[in-house]
């Protein structure tokens, strides 16, 4: 791993639980909560990195300790090289200026045209006025919306918008860029191209990119690495194609099944056996297990029909990976063999037949 | 309508006009100074300070409700300190003034709470300090609701200035009374408050148009 741009070492925020005059005349404080609860973990120069999580789980939080719209109550951010602990709210300003920040609902300014919106961080930054104009045509035109610059807000689209948010966060070329469920008020197609954009500007432009999500599909188009956070810690770290393909804690696999869906659930398994009289198995299909060409040549060298009637494949991190279930047809001995033979290519899930069900292990 | 009274009431409109352009101008900046120190010093908002928040509601709350026409007798000891005078057209000014003031800090806090506060954190991770925040994010985007607040304020000053007016400033409300009411003159009562009316539709109207054009959405 190249060196780190941002890094968090054993960083907490906690939030006061008393919070607003109504709650404190009842006389009862509750205990503060702790939305991120001692982080330690490195993003590269120039990943993309996931932070996955579901509502609650401290991601949000954890983002905005990076450019400091949230303060630590212990431990450390660097960001940059800049440590952010104990800064002055004024010494901040500047390390902020220098991330950019993309939201949910966009954030733009509804006061503002689309070339305002986007001039904004430069106005902050102080650059000129015919900077600022050469500045933002180029920004729209990297996005993709050049011809929208004397339009407000209001009349684009929300993919239209969150371009513009990220043409603005990209004004005054940061180095890094926070993306916070971004792309989670769009629908899939839009997701797509936003996620698509955000790869560009990783790529072309060679900015950090750390997205913020409880979408596992988001991980799954462009993450390079990725932490899944529950109830304020990071309780899974690694290499994308890695959590995808071997997910530990039960956080993550619940996330991987949402992504996938390519395993069949039990109600599934139910009605497969009914429809097909054959053995019905699942077979892992990824880079480190198995191909699906392997699979097939297993199965002719046996004798063994296989038919496909569930699953798919898909890629994490530019890579393959899924699972196919099929129904083995052929006698008994061969599809035993055959099922031994998968056994030695990849991983395999037996369920049985309607008759003699094994026992299912249809999570992984 | 006996003609003697046209210079008079000339000179009533002229009154009402002075009484309220001023307090308008007075209150207008006053209040929002107001209104944006209630708002930015609200626990969880930019300059969050439970104190001064404090201390601006509370002073908010006890002024507004009062009568206004019990306001500006109880305000006299203060008006002769800095008018020099509890009579005439000035020292009623300055108590309307105070009033609109307190008035229209609660309509600015209320239009401005509206105000996406992702907005405002966008302009924070952009570096952007509390104060071009409040210039560059906070008034602009609140700008249409402020105008049409602003307008709804008109109507309440000249309200103030009748009352005013019959304690002894004169204007409009004071003509209508005096030459009026007492005379049972009740068409030229109504004059003045067709008068009135006119007036306020049209700055209704003006109110409305600048909040829609700042309104693009």
């Amino acid at each position: 791993m190249s060196e780190p741009i941002i890094s968090f070492r054993d960083a907490v925020k906690e939030f006061p639980a008393a919070r607003g005059p109504r709650r404190r005349r009842r006389g009862r404080r509750g205990a503060p909560v702790r939305a991120v609860d001692g982080v330690t973990l490195d993003v590269a120069a120039g990943e993309i990195f996931g932070v996955i999580g579901y509502s609650g789980a401290g991601k949000s939080t954890l983002v905005r300790l990076v450019n400091a719209l949230e303060t630590t109550t212990a431990g450390s951010v660097v960001v940059d090289g800049t440590d952010l602990t104990g800064l002055s709210e004024a010494r901040l300003r500047p390390v902020r200026a220098g991330i950019g920040m993309i939201f949910q609902q966009f954030n733009l300014l509804a006061s503002r045209t689309v070339a305002g919106n986007v001039a904004y961080p430069l106005e902050v930054a102080g650059w000129s006025r015919a900077d600022r104009h050469a500045r933002v045509r180029e920004l729209l035109d990297f996005v993709g919306i050049g011809d929208k610059a004397h339009v407000h807000p209001a009349q684009l689209s929300g993919g239209q918008k969150q371009r513009v948010g990220i043409a603005r966060a990209l004004a005054t070329s940061p180095r890094v860029l926070l993306a916070d469920e971004a792309t989670s008020a769009l629908d899939p197609e839009t997701t797509a191209d936003v996620l698509a954009l955000l790869q560009r500007v990783n790529r072309e432009l060679g900015i950090t990119v750390v997205v913020i999500t409880h979408e596992m599909e988001v991980v799954r188009s462009i993450c390079h690495r990725v932490a899944v956070m529950e109830a304020g810690r990071v309780v899974e770290l690694g290499d994308a194609y890695r959590v995808f393909s071997a997910p530990q804690h039960p956080v993550t696999r619940r996330f991987v099944a949402s992504a996938l869906r390519d395993v069949p659930s039990p109600a599934v398994l139910d009605r497969l056996r009914e429809r097909h009289p054959g053995r019905v198995v699942t077979v892992r299909i990824d880079e480190v297990a198995g191909s699906s060409a392997q699979v097939t040549r297993v199965l002719a060298e046996h004798g063994v029909d296989g038919t496909i009637v569930y699953g798919g494949i898909t890629e994490v991190a530019e890579r393959p990976y899924g699972s196919l279930t099929l129904e083995l047809v052929g006698d008994d001995a061969a599809v035993q063999a055959a099922l031994d033979g998968l056994r030695d290519a990849t991983t395999v899930v037996d369920h049985g037949t309607a008759t003699r069900p094994a026992a299912d292990r249809s999570d992984r | 309508m006996n003609p003697d009274l046209v210079p008079v009431l000339w000179q009533a409109f002229g009154e009402t006009v002075f009484m309220v352009l001023i307090t308008l101008a007075v209150g207008g900046v006053c209040g929002l100074a107001l209104g944006l120190g209630l708002y930015l010093t609200r626990p969880g908002n930019l300059l969050e300070h439970r104190g001064v928040f404090a201390v601006l509601n509370v002073a908010v709350n006890v002024v507004r409700p009062i009568p206004f026409i019990i306001f500006l007798v109880a305000l006299g000891p203060v008006t002769r300190a800095v008018v020099g005078t509890t009579i005439g057209t000035g020292a009623f000014t300055f108590a309307m003034c105070v009033m609109a003031s307190f008035v229209f800090a609660r309509l600015v806090e209320q239009n401005l709470v509206s105000i996406d506060p992702g907005v405002i954190e966008a302009a924070r991770a952009m570096g952007a300090s509390p104060l071009r925040i409040v210039r560059t994010v906070v008034v602009p985007e609140a700008l249409s609701p402020l105008i049409l607040g602003y307008t709804f304020l008109f109507v309440g000053v000249l309200d103030m200035s009748a009352i005013a007016g019959y304690l002894g400033a004169g204007g409009l409300g004071d003509f209508a009374i005096v030459y009026g009411y007492r005379q049972y003159d009740w068409a030229l009562t109504a004059l003045v408050v067709v008068i009135i009316i006119v007036i306020v539709q049209l700055v209704q109207w003006l109110g409305n148009s600048l909040a829609r054009r700042a309104l693009r959405r």
